[in-house]
């Protein structure tokens, strides 16, 4: 049987593969009836099993979201979990239909790669974490600090431009996981650590005592992670895209998973009404029924009540908002109106 | 004079005298002592070094790991049970032992795993010890089927159309046997071959639907933990040594084509790091097969280490054939015993008992290689401690998993090398 399959496999494979390629993302992932999201294999708040097996996180919500959208059940979710060198060619393969990995959008993955950033869930920039006895203030008096730093990771290159552009010598001890990293800071075995200012939160709320450390002011690059779809798939593209909007969208409408039964009957606001899908009827445009953002919404809550159970202040994780609240509060959250 | 040799002629004694005892240095645990750790003003400072750096040692760890919390929901409460003592936090083993252990193996089911590791231990014996009656054999060949359906499950009728196959070719080997060995082996082979690739599928569905008996299927992405170390690691250990044998046979062969196949696999293989293969394995085959061909990733990763362990299982079991003096293969000849006769009565024993240590030592490797899966996103017991550390709860968390891990790994390793010894010790014919 083994035998057979394999064989069948690589004697139909152009056959097979021209069949795949004619038969879109949307349809394949309603026929398979789950949706396979690539995730890392673990960074705290965005994405972990819990004790029972069940993904938990910022980005875990995002697929659960999409999957709500488009089959109805946000738990009809098939995670991959993905390594730093995996998840691009899981991606391409068609291992996974979204990659929602904390991956930066960059001009070079999205256009070499031949992926499409839908948008961005998280607003991240590189921090750098010191203990407090060493009295530093500000990553310009850290020159000749030995670092500790993730290979091969855009962290690498952002240090080294950052350093070379102030003058400024570093030591770097290069580390292979965060858990490492962690370890090898608290030994003293660099002065200080740089990471996604995310990381580096939930690194220093792990800590005994993390008042002893502090998260220096300078961030010295733009992360913004979102998640991506493979090109050349517009309907799927916009999928994703605009059930990430839905969330962000319903936050700064007021619709919560709460309200949103109450919500979807129809309110005093036709945004809201489209959005909801009980005026006009937004969803057929892109092959979804009319309600597919009042399960988006109600799979995990609102971009804002997913932000506070994941990584916000209430968690472990404590981030604020930052970058990452609504235009009308001073952050970088815009979706596009829903017409 | 005692009265000892009263009766005795003074100049011969001829009774006994009571045993007196040693000296005191040079009894028990004194002169063990003195004998072996403070035997020279070498050996007593190496002793003195070695006790100090054990005493360290144990001061380092002894307090963390006795001061050991057992009862927590976090790492947080861990620490405010420990309140500011170091202590080690083996509450995280408890509260996600069984994860580290299935992964997200479904837990109702947990007892199939379970059974199928008891079941291994059944099928090893007769392998393994002599005594165990020679009947079991036959269900130590079942046993790749019954752990197939155990752990996966689906409809039962796959494992026993592949059995059929089995037995499909051992019927036409025995109905052709009588015209020539050639055509009886190649009916052999053939025909079961033709039946997996034309029939077996219409006959599984065909009976699946008429007797839909077999467990719940599980998907191999639920497998995780040591479940799957010891999914890939027992069949890569099982298969590596037929093949392995097959390829050393084959390198030492008169025939140039066998001879050139066998040494450009063992060759390439070797000069290819696992970490190559299994990259291969898990992203280059994606872009060959069709995408949405769900070509199992524990599938093909278990093919790449069976590869990988076969090639060096070759190289040792050549160790063992070239330790053989020729007068063994004459005399096989002079027997007028053919090829396989002779590799299987003579040869082979001989060569495989040479290369115990060898053999046992790759597969030792294999298993400990097997943690290399977390670097395509397999959640081994190292990725699966990656993944609890990310955890908000047990962010922060380090030794205590790798302890844990590193404790079962010992604990398989340790066994397989008893064993090992065991097998040395009563095989041992002493060529003195």
């Amino acid at each position: 049987m083994k035998k057979s399959v394999f064989l069948g496999a690589f004697a139909a494979t152009s056959l097979v593969a021209g069949l795949a390629q004619a038969q879109s993302t949307l349809e394949t992932v309603q026929t398979r009836g789950e949706l396979n999201c690539g995730v890392s294999t673990g960074l705290a708040g965005f994405s972990a099993p819990d004790g029972n097996g069940v993904w938990q996180g910022f980005d875990v919500a995002v697929c659960r979201a999409v999957a709500a959208a488009v089959l109805e059940d946000p738990m009809a979710v098939n995670f991959v979990p993905t390594t730093g060198q995996t998840r691009f060619s899981a991606l391409a393969s068609g291992e996974v239909d979204v990659l929602a990995r904390n991956t930066t959008w960059t001009f070079s993955r999205d256009v070499d790669l031949n992926f499409t950033f839908v948008g961005t869930n998280y607003y991240d920039g590189q921090g750098f974490m010191v203990t407090r006895d060493l009295g530093v203030g500000s990553a310009l008096e850290l020159d000749g600090a030995t670092v500790c730093i993730q290979t091969g990771t855009t962290t690498e290159l952002n240090l080294a431009d950052y350093f070379r552009v102030n003058g400024m010598s570093y030591e770097p001890v290069p580390i292979e996981t965060n858990a490492e990293a962690q370890q090898q800071y608290l030994a003293g075995a660099c002065d200080v650590y740089t990471t996604d200012v995310s990381g580096l939160a939930a690194t220093r709320a792990s800590f005994a005592s993390p008042s002893d450390h502090v998260i220096l002011p300078e961030v010295i690059s733009k992360e913004p992670l979102g998640p991506a779809v493979r090109h050349g798939d517009d309907q799927w593209a916009d999928i994703v895209q605009w059930t990430l909007f839905a969330l962000i969208a319903a936050e700064e409408l007021g619709v919560t998973s709460a309200n949103i039964d109450e919500m979807k009957a129809g309110t005093d606001n036709p945004e809201i009404n489209r959005m909801l899908g009980s005026e006009g009827d937004l969803g057929a445009m892109f092959g979804l029924d009319s309600e597919w953002a009042v399960r988006a919404i109600a799979a995990g809550g609102n971009y804002g009540e997913i932000f506070s159970a994941t990584i916000g202040e209430q968690t472990p994780i404590g981030l604020a908002r930052g970058l990452n609240a609504q235009w009308t509060q001073g952050g970088l959250l815009y979706a596009p109106p829903f017409r | 004079m005692s009265d000892t040799h009263a009766q005795t002629v003074a100049y011969v004694r001829d009774s006994m005298l009571p045993e007196k005892p040693p000296p005191i240095a040079e009894k028990g645990a004194i002169k063990w002592l003195r004998e072996n750790l403070f035997s020279g003003w070498l050996n007593t400072a190496l002793t003195v070094l070695s006790l100090l750096a054990v005493w360290y040692a144990l001061m380092a760890i002894g307090p963390w790991l006795l001061n050991t919390v057992w009862n927590a929901q976090s790492l947080r409460e861990c620490r405010e049970v420990l309140d500011g003592a170091s202590g080690a936090c083996f509450a995280v083993i408890k509260d996600r032992w069984h994860q580290l252990l299935f992964g997200f193996y479904p837990p109702q089911h947990y007892w199939r795993p379970v059974l199928t590791l008891v079941l291994m231990f059944v099928a090893l014996a007769p392998v393994l010890f002599s005594q165990v009656p020679r009947k079991m054999l036959g269900f130590s060949a079942l046993y790749p089927f019954v752990a197939y359906h155990l752990l996966w499950g689906g409809s039962i009728w796959l494992p026993v159309s592949v059995i059929l196959g089995f037995v499909l070719g051992y019927v036409a080997y025995r109905l052709l046997a009588r015209f020539a060995p050639l055509i009886a082996i190649a009916g052999a082979i053939l025909v079961p071959v033709i039946w997996w690739i034309m029939f077996a599928a219409g006959f599984t569905s065909a009976m699946t639907s008429v007797a839909p008996i077999g467990l719940d299927f599980i998907r191999s992405d639920r497998f995780g933990g040591f479940l799957i170390s010891l999914v890939i690691g027992v069949s890569g250990i099982s298969l590596s040594l037929p093949i392995g044998v097959l390829l050393a046979l084959g390198r030492q062969s008169d025939m140039v084509f066998v001879k050139s196949v066998c040494v450009m696999v063992i060759e390439f293989i070797r000069g290819v790091p696992l970490i190559t293969l299994l990259f291969t394995a898990s992203l280059l085959l994606n872009y060959f097969l069709p995408p949405g061909t769900a070509f199992d990733l524990i599938l093909r990763v278990i093919i790449m280490v069976t590869l990988f362990a076969s090639a060096y299982m070759a190289e040792v079991i050549r160790g063992g054939l070239a330790a053989l003096p020729k007068g063994q293969y004459e005399a096989a000849d002079a027997l007028g015993l053919d090829y396989w006769k002779a590799q299987r009565l003579i040869i082979m024993p001989q060569a495989l008992k040479i290369s115990i240590p060898g053999i046992v030592n790759t597969f030792i490797g294999l298993f400990k290689d097997t943690t290399l899966v977390v670097f395509i996103g397999l959640l081994d017991p190292i990725g699966l401690s990656n993944a609890i550390r990310a955890d908000t709860d047990w962010n922060g968390i380090y030794w205590e998993l790798f302890i844990f891990i590193g404790a079962l790994f010992f604990i398989f390793c340790f066994g397989m090398s008893r064993y090992s010894m065991y097998l040395e010790r009563k095989l041992k014919t002493d060529h003195k």
